[in-house]
């Protein structure tokens, strides 16, 4: 890949965000003018679609980013937070915190960082055999560790009165609607940090794609590397859940395509895709709003149904 | 120099070297040779700190391997494994770039200097014109080339090569071990290499280990070691010896 390519292509990803966040903006049940808004149409723009917009960027920049960044470490093009079931851990920890310790908003995010790192070892020491880590070992992993948790979640939905359990199970499709400027504030942290962290050892995860035996043998510490990758990815995907549910597939998608453009050098793949990924799900949310308005959809719907079909054609490409 | 003094490797309970000792100076070569299972790969993840040895010592330089940490290791000390396969698309270029690691910061991208190595590694390595194909798109022989390459690359001192001309042909064979050699006498490098290819061991070795069930069985020239009864009593064959009339070395053919 050459520099000045890739410099273009990034320029390039940065005016696409611009502009997909405009038109967010401006398109949805109330069509938006650009210049001379009223005060009410002031007030949509700034308390609901705005706050909505920049929490869904966030979303999609962090699960592209930790989509990529485990891909890598575990040398698997369809490992993904949502199909690893590490989205689902984050889910159970926001759903702990939310009947447990309902007053307090900081519990949610926190727990789901937890919850998210607990399935991602949980899944990691699944998949790893006596004879390593093979493609089809880590995803039938994801899927136990997926539906246990599934269960769990259902289970702990019988705690929940009926006006909740609506919003909730859109929630766990991945939902934007709830987004408040705070949880904006929590997720753009959390998406920066996990972002800095993952692309920092971008260089060691373009040895350990190849193996972690190579990579060792070149100097990268391994177990340190595997748990920032682990930990940041954790984070983001537990800031992403904790606010919007599990948006699932973005992770898979979003580096596919990327690495069709710029190749496999992490240096790229992972903030490209960081950036690719907020243009994603702010565009599939913008669908999820418009399609069938003033009715919505979860945007985990949309992000599935362009997700389920590729996954199939990555499996099935050898 | 690397220093190797009474190493025993256990595999839990199970040893799986036992008592090593042996010097590997600047500028030669050692081959090493074993059946299946004699602990010869075993020996060369303990020389990178793979497998930490449960007595004895390892010295880089007179300095204990123990004590290195993994970047100083890797800036001393490369390895070509037998081969690795990956899912992604990754070119040759950015494969053999890869083994700068060691050399840049964690963000940086690659200097004129990584850029320069590299491309004179895959040179070195008949792979010129390579840069920009898939890794994955290459036949195993010329994987295992690039992999060699990388290796070149990194310019750490010590190579250790396990089993380097498993899957290549008979000229990129000799150019693998020509390569090597030329390395360790020009630019004082050293190297360990593991075969199964007895000729080749006596072409190009300045020393051969023989290991039989994790002990030394013998060690010295190839002319001291390649001998009958050392021949059959680590593999089991017997052999007749001869000399080669080109280069003058030993020539060892199996009789079945």
């Amino acid at each position: 890949m050459q520099r000045n390519r890739a410099m273009l292509l990034g320029g390039g990803l940065a005016v696409l965000l611009l502009a997909v966040l405009a038109a967010a903006a401006m398109l949805g049940a109330e069509r938006l003018p650009i210049f001379d808004l009223n005060e009410q149409q002031r007030s949509i723009l700034f308390d609901i679609r705005l706050p909505r917009i920049l929490l869904g960027a966030c979303v999609g920049a962090s699960l592209a980013a930790a989509g990529a960044g485990l891909q890598s470490l575990l040398r698997n093009p369809l490992a993904e937070p949502y199909l690893l079931g590490v989205s689902n851990g984050a889910a159970l920890g926001t759903m702990l915190a939310f009947v447990f310790f309902g007053a307090f908003e900081w519990s949610r995010p926190v727990l789901a960082f937890a919850g998210a790192g607990v399935a991602t070892l949980a899944v990691y020491r699944l998949a790893k055999s006596r004879e390593g880590m093979n493609v089809e070992r880590l995803v039938l992993s994801g899927v136990i560790i997926t539906t246990f948790l599934s269960s769990v979640i259902v289970m702990m939905t019988t705690l929940l009165d009926a006006a909740k359990l609506r919003s909730f199970t859109f929630w766990l499709l991945g939902d934007l609607s709830q987004a408040t400027l705070n949880g904006v504030y929590i997720a753009f942290a959390a998406a920066a940090i996990g972002t800095v962290i993952l692309t920092s050892q971008a260089r060691a995860l373009n040895l350990m794609m190849v193996g972690e035996r190579d990579a060792f043998d070149f100097g990268v510490e391994v177990g340190r590397v595997r748990m920032l990758v682990f930990g940041a990815a954790s984070l983001v995907v537990g800031a992403s859940v904790a606010a919007s549910g599990s948006v699932g597939y973005v992770g898979l998608i979003v580096p596919h395509l990327v690495r069709l453009a710029v190749g496999s050098d992490n240096r790229l793949v992972v903030p490209f895709s960081a950036v690719a990924g907020a243009i994603f799900v702010v565009a599939a949310d913008t669908i999820a709003r418009t399609a069938i308005a003033p009715r919505e959809l979860p945007v985990g719907a949309i992000t599935a149904l362009i997700g389920a079909p590729l996954f199939i054609y990555l499996l099935r490409r050898k | 120099m690397l220093e190797v003094r009474d190493i025993t490797i256990k595999y839990g309970e199970c040893e799986v070297l036992l008592d090593i000792t042996f010097n590997l100076p600047d500028g030669k070569t050692i081959v090493l040779l074993g059946a299946n299972g004699a602990g010869k790969t075993t020996l060369i993840r303990a020389l990178n700190g793979t497998l930490p040895p449960a007595r004895g010592s390892i010295n880089i330089d007179g300095r204990d391997l123990n004590a290195l940490s993994r970047r100083e290791i890797a800036k001393s000390i490369t390895v070509v494994a037998q081969e690795n396969e990956t899912r992604f698309p990754i070119t040759v270029m950015e494969f053999v770039l890869s083994g700068r690691f060691v050399h840049g910061s964690a963000f940086g991208w690659e200097t004129e200097d990584d850029l320069e190595n590299a491309k004179k590694a895959l040179a070195d390595c008949n792979l010129s014109g390579f840069e920009t194909r898939l890794m994955n798109h290459l036949s195993g022989g010329e994987r295992q080339r690039v992999v060699l390459a990388r290796a070149i690359a990194t310019n750490a001192r010590i190579l250790l090569l396990d089993e380097p001309t498993a899957n290549l042909d008979l000229s990129h064979q000799a150019m693998m071990f020509r390569l090597v050699r030329e390395r360790c006498r020009t630019q004082s490098c050293s190297a360990i290499v593991i075969t199964h290819d007895l000729n080749l061991a006596s072409e190009f070795a300045d020393e051969i280990i023989m290991l039989k069930n994790g002990r030394i069985a013998a060690k010295g020239t190839p002319e001291e070691v390649l001998t009958a009864e050392n021949v059959r009593n680590v593999f089991a064959v017997d052999v007749l010896l001869d000399e080669n009339p080109a280069s003058r070395k030993v020539r060892v053919t199996a009789v079945f």
